[in-house]
């Protein structure tokens, strides 16, 4: 436990200190969406990664939380503090009502009923053009702003969005490491097992489902309130497909792995940016290499590659 | 303590039980036997919440529970162990064990994931008992060894001392010997032994007939899918129908 909290220490000094290289500038645009994919990717691995149960729908749980929040600023005059949890509540309580049938499928099936949950919920942001302004988006929504603060600029938001994220690392963690974490876990091993030694599998899948969603909405409206502009395009299946490559590439059942996927992800195709077309083409291909060579993730992968240059050093100096 | 009554299960077309009754009392081992196919496991699962039965009862310390799922059931203090053992594989057997407590601890998902000082202690104190069963099944020295990883007699003792953690009244084990060595065997006999010393009801599915013999008070027999006898081991050793069924008829 205190090895935890060392971890999550660092981790904050780090994220904390990030901003201090950079002074500002583009890539603390790209470091707020990282930190937005992160409490995303982190949401789905609680799901995915702990509880074993597959969502190809989550960004439609970010858009909702999104068009929630942009909806109750814009049109309806709250205040984004208040239009934030209330997008989550009703987030959450949706996500519960669908959970109950559709948590009774499994592996394929269940990803196809949420392929369909977040299809649907991008329909209706594309045609209920009075609420959501249809494709052309929603804009003019509001800054948060805290203490005479507002969250107007790159800088600004980093530490905003930042100080969401690590709190959801925390949440996370803690839930990993208690006796709900390891009854998703135990779910995700052996259902069966589970339920005989008392832990009830169908509602802990549907309130872990719920809580992925929340989590999910918060992040969405983190994102509206800082962009201040949302379109449909973003919240479509290819971001749910993203956020699936984030949590796998990243580290089934880790935090930590989330962040990392989330951060090369998001990095990624702004470094391949300078090589054109060929973006793409190297992008998926690190993409297959890297679920050849760590199937485990980045989390794991990264030091059993520092182990394995480490060793063969040694044997080198012996030899 | 707990009691059948009349159950039968069918399958498509396939009678696996048919009208099998028997009541085990409290505190005594009891065997349930018979040659492959007879119907134990299907038995079992009916027992266990596992599958629902065509017909009939089960009766647990005077409930009827008949078609309850296993979790609810686990909170009524029954719990089972495998044949093929279900152990979580990608946890520390410490774990393993700490996950049994489940029905013994209480903390929501939000006091866990926010750390309320009471779901600290509940932590703590899971942590504390769990180590408990890991000594009384003598695994202590595994605790931090991933369960995948285990041996499998290893695995045996573990999904045991899980099962205990739920603090059961009674505990179903399906061909616990299955996949042992004699010594383990042995040791594993002794284990049920002191399991019932603990004041635990047992009730198990055997194919090994010298642990059978040895640790049991009372033996069911089931023989393609009816009750063929029912008695202490004495009796059904000399029970001539047991005999035929076994070792076949001589003409």
């Amino acid at each position: 436990m205190k090895r935890e909290l060392i971890k999550f220490i660092c981790f904050s000094l780090f994220v904390m200190l990030m901003p201090s290289f950079f002074k500002g500038g583009y890539l603390m645009n790209v470091l707020v969406f990282v930190g937005i994919n992160t409490m995303l990717a982190i949401a789905l691995n609680l799901l995915l990664g702990y509880a074993g149960q597959i969502s190809l729908g989550h960004a439609g749980f970010f858009g909702l939380g999104a068009y929630l929040s942009g909806i109750m600023t814009v049109t309806y005059g709250w205040n984004p503090w208040q239009a934030m949890p209330v997008a989550a509540i009703a987030v959450g309580c949706l996500a519960y009502l669908i959970g109950f049938p559709i948590l009774k499928l499994k592996g394929h099936y269940l990803a196809m009923a949420t392929l369909g949950i977040g299809i649907i919920i991008y329909i209706v942001f594309n045609e209920t053009y009075d609420l959501t302004g249809g494709p052309s988006g929603l804009s003019g929504i509001p800054n948060l702003e805290l203490g005479g603060i507002v969250f107007d600029t790159d800088v600004k938001n980093y530490y905003l969005i930042w100080t969401f994220t690590l709190a959801v690392v925390l949440f996370s963690i803690n839930l990993a490491n208690s006796r709900v974490g390891r009854a998703l876990r135990a779910v995700h091993d052996s259902e069966v097992a589970a339920r005989v030694v008392g832990v009830n599998a169908r509602l802990l899948k549907v309130q872990v489902f719920a809580l992925s969603a929340v989590l999910s909405s918060l992040a969405g409206s983190l994102y509206a309130h800082t962009m201040t502009f949302i379109s449909p395009a973003s919240f479509g299946f290819n971001f749910s497909v993203e956020l699936l490559t984030m949590v796998v590439i990243g580290g089934l059942g880790s935090v930590y792995g989330s962040f990392l996927g989330a951060a090369l992800l998001t990095l990624l195709p702004e470094f391949l940016r300078s090589a054109n077309d060929y973006d793409i083409i190297i992008y998926g291909g690190l993409l297959v290499i890297m679920v050849m060579f760590m199937p485990g993730g980045l989390v794991r992968g990264i030091p059993d590659l520092f182990k394995k240059v480490f060793k063969t050093k040694g044997g080198a100096d012996h030899a | 303590m707990l009691e059948v009554v009349g159950i039968t299960q069918i399958f498509g077309g396939v009678t696996a039980l048919e009208d099998v009754s028997f009541s085990i009392r409290k505190g005594d081992i009891t065997g349930v036997i018979g040659p492959n196919g007879a119907g134990k496991t299907t038995l079992f699962n009916i027992i266990t919440g596992i599958y629902t039965q065509t017909s009939g009862k089960v009766l647990f310390e005077e409930k009827d529970v008949s078609g309850l799922p296993p979790e609810r059931l686990a909170r009524l203090s029954m719990v089972r162990t495998f044949q093929n053992i279900e152990l979580f594989g990608g946890m520390t057997v410490h774990e393993n064990v700490m996950v049994g407590m489940h029905t013994k601890s209480s903390s929501s998902l939000f006091s866990c994931a926010l750390k309320m000082p009471w779901s600290i202690f509940e932590e703590r104190r899971i942590r504390e008992a769990s180590m408990k069963w890991l000594e009384f099944t003598g695994i202590t020295e595994l605790a931090d060894v991933t369960a995948a990883n285990l041996p499998f007699g290893k695995g045996r003792l573990l999904e045991i001392a899980r099962a205990l953690a739920v603090e059961p009244r009674i505990i179903l084990m399906d061909e616990p010997a299955a996949g042992l060595n004699s010594q383990e065997t042995l040791a594993l006999g002794q284990l049920i032994k002191r399991i019932r010393d603990l004041g635990i009801t047992v009730l198990l599915v055997e194919h090994d007939m010298e642990l059978v013999m040895d640790i049991c008070d009372r033996i069911v027999v089931l023989n393609l899918g009816r009750k063929l006898a029912e008695g202490t081991p004495r009796e059904i050793q000399d029970n001539p129908d047991v005999i035929s069924a076994y070792l076949g008829d001589d003409d």
